[in-house]
This record gives structure tokens, C-alpha cells and sequence, in this order.
């Protein structure tokens, strides 16, 4: 069993989308888990549908949505304080000893984040490639294992199949309420599969059932 | 925020000339329009509490399509495809063009103290 599970993406519903299932899985076998939210996603272009936000509302917004998924996801929150769409420009070294310093006192045995180079959004890249700088600086013995998310159209192409697929059907109802809480976000996706009159529980899970990762290899 | 009315909207304009503000500009397509559509190019520009000074200002535009442009000393601003506005209770004068799905494609922002940055 993991002894503490630590979740590192730069924008409120990466989680949601990206690994609520998983995360929720480990909360109902009592995994303490922590998510470490690099942004508020001050930049996003959802503004509700209908809009209900502005780009100067969106942050404070965006803040409350992130509180509620966690609390659906009964996890511990830390927020990191960078801004969305800036985090390729930062200095690598120091976000990773940034995230370094916050890991070193949690002490999971487990961090999931994302696949640098296949996680599409440059934010992802950049926030995983300093995660991953970030574990890398723990000795050998005492460092936790990373699972990468790839979330490009030819990660499998390139890398092969995921070696952890996890299936969250199971907790699915928790998911969907984790990605409902980020409301300003989800209203665009659920208008649409409203407008094409599908299930929305089932289009959903076929898209978002399986959550997959790729363990790190240190030593490649 | 509200559609455009263009006389309300310019007269918001006009209480910002000639005096130092603060001016937000950003535009986009999103991170991910190349990942869902492989024929799309990401774009965007972004600029965040740029300090300027505008002569005069000026909205154009009929139905949900507008342009709004700034005339500096010795430049320009301009946003174009703006069509929802809204003076926010800080007092800065908040103007975007959304898409059908309600997702921001351009931003223009007008304040007389810094946005939060």
C-alpha cells in the first residue's frame, strides 16, 4: 500500500480530469493524498456557459472550484502560487527545488504528474519536467516512485502502452462530481454532450474510465 | 459582462484618455487547438499592466462584432472581435470576445491602478 500519495499539476481540474479516480481510489484504502496545484488557471478560456466570469474574476473563482473538488476528493490542497501560462518560463531548476522542498516533507512514496514532452499544454510539460527534476534529487533509496500522465495523440506511438491503466468506473460518480466542482470548466463539455443529447455519465466514462500513467525510469 | 451598446461603451472609453493607466491585452486560440484540431496553429499574445497614455480611443463595430483601438503618443492598441463589456466594482473597464461555447478568444482592459498580477 502507498504511504502517501502526492499529486503535482499547474491548473485547478487537471486533477479532475486527469486522476480523480485514481486519487479517489487511494482515499478509500486511506492513502493520504496531497495535491500540489502549481496555477489557479487565472488564463483559461472558459468563462462559464453561459458566461458567468470575467479574466479578472476567473483566478478567485477558479480558487473556490479547486477547494470543492478537493474536498469531494478528500484530499489536502497546497497551492503553489505561479501563474497560468508562465510556468515554461520560470527557471526549471528553481521550480523543481521549489517542489523539492515541499516533497521532502511530505515523504509520499508515490507522485503523479505529467509526461514532459507528451502532456500537449506547455504548462504540463514544463510543471512535470520540474516535478520529475524535483524527485530526481532524492537519494536513491528514498525516492518515491513517478507515474507521468501522456495525454498527446501519439504518446503510445512513441512510448508504448502505459504500463499502470487504471480502471475507475468504480468510483465514476466521484469523478464526474470532482469535474462538475470545477463548474466554470466543465459548463462548455456539458453543453455540448446536452446540445448531442448523450448520456452524459456514460459518454463520460468512456472517455474518462481509464486513467493511464507511465512509471519513470530514473536509470533510462 | 453585457453586449456592447457603442455609446455606452464609448463613453467608458472616454473617461480613460489622457490620464496613466493600466492596460491588460491578450489574445488566443487555447493550448489546445492544435491537439483537438491538427489543421489549427496555437497563437496568442499576451501583455499584463503595460503603462500607457492614449490620446483618444474609439469603438467600432454593428451586432456582436467590434473593434476597439487606443491612440497613443507614439503607437497604437487595438483588439479586434470584442463584443461583451463591463465596468467591474474596482472601476476598470473590462472588454472581451467569447466564442459560441463561451470561451474567451480576446481580452482588452483598461485600469487606473495596476491589475493583480
Amino acid at each position: 500500500m502507498e504511504k502517501h500519495v502526492v499529486v503535482i499539476y499547474p491548473h485547478p481540474d487537471d486533477e479532475a480530469f486527469g486522476a480523480a479516480g485514481t486519487i479517489r481510489t487511494f482515499r478509500n484504502e486511506g492513502v493520504p493524498v496531497t495535491y500540489l496545484c502549481g496555477t489557479l488557471g487565472e488564463m483559461g478560456r472558459n468563462m462559464g456557459n453561459p458566461t458567468f466570469a470575467n479574466r479578472e474574476t476567473l483566478p478567485e473563482i477558479r480558487k473556490k472550484e479547486l477547494i470543492d473538488a478537493c474536498k469531494v476528493l478528500d484530499i489536502d490542497l497546497q497551492m503553489l502560487g505561479y501563474r497560468d501560462k508562465t510556468l515554461e518560463f520560470e527557471d526549471r531548476k528553481e521550480v523543481a527545488t521549489h517542489l523539492y522542498g515541499i516533497l521532502k516533507e511530505l515523504q509520499p512514496s508515490l507522485v503523479i504528474t505529467h509526461y514532459p514532452g507528451h502532456a500537449v499544454h506547455p504548462d504540463h510539460d514544463a510543471f512535470g519536467a520540474a516535478a520529475i527534476e524535483a524527485v530526481r534529487m532524492f537519494d536513491e533509496a528514498e525516492r518515491p516512485t513517478v507515474w507521468a500522465q501522456a495525454i498527446s495523440l501519439d504518446h503510445v506511438e512513441k512510448l508504448g502502452e502505459p504500463d499502470v491503466k487504471n480502471d475507475v468506473t468504480g468510483v465514476f460518480k466521484k469523478k464526474l462530481e470532482t469535474i462538475m466542482a470545477h463548474k466554470s470548466q466543465a459548463d462548455g463539455m456539458l453543453a455540448k454532450m446536452k446540445q448531442e443529447k448523450v448520456d452524459i455519465e456514460e459518454s463520460a466514462k468512456a472517455r474518462l474510465g481509464s486513467e493511464q500513467f507511465y512509471t519513470w525510469d530514473y536509470n533510462a | 459582462m453585457e453586449p456592447i451598446q457603442i455609446e455606452k461603451l464609448q463613453n467608458e472609453i472616454d473617461q480613460f484618455a489622457n490620464k496613466n493607466i493600466y492596460v491588460h491585452l491578450e489574445t488566443t486560440n487555447g493550448a489546445y487547438a492544435s491537439h483537438f484540431d491538427n489543421n489549427a496553429y496555437n497563437v496568442g499574445a499576451f501583455i499584463r499592466n503595460a503603462k500607457v497614455s492614449f490620446d483618444h480611443g474609439k469603438v467600432v463595430g454593428a451586432g456582436t462584432k467590434y473593434r476597439v483601438g487606443l491612440k497613443l503618443d507614439i503607437g497604437w492598441i487595438y483588439a479586434e472581435g470584442v463584443n461583451q463589456y463591463e465596468k467591474n466594482e474596482n472601476g476598470q473597464l473590462l472588454m472581451a470576445g467569447h466564442d459560441r461555447e463561451g470561451r474567451l478568444m480576446v481580452a482588452l482592459q483598461l485600469s487606473e491602478s495596476p491589475f493583480q498580477y
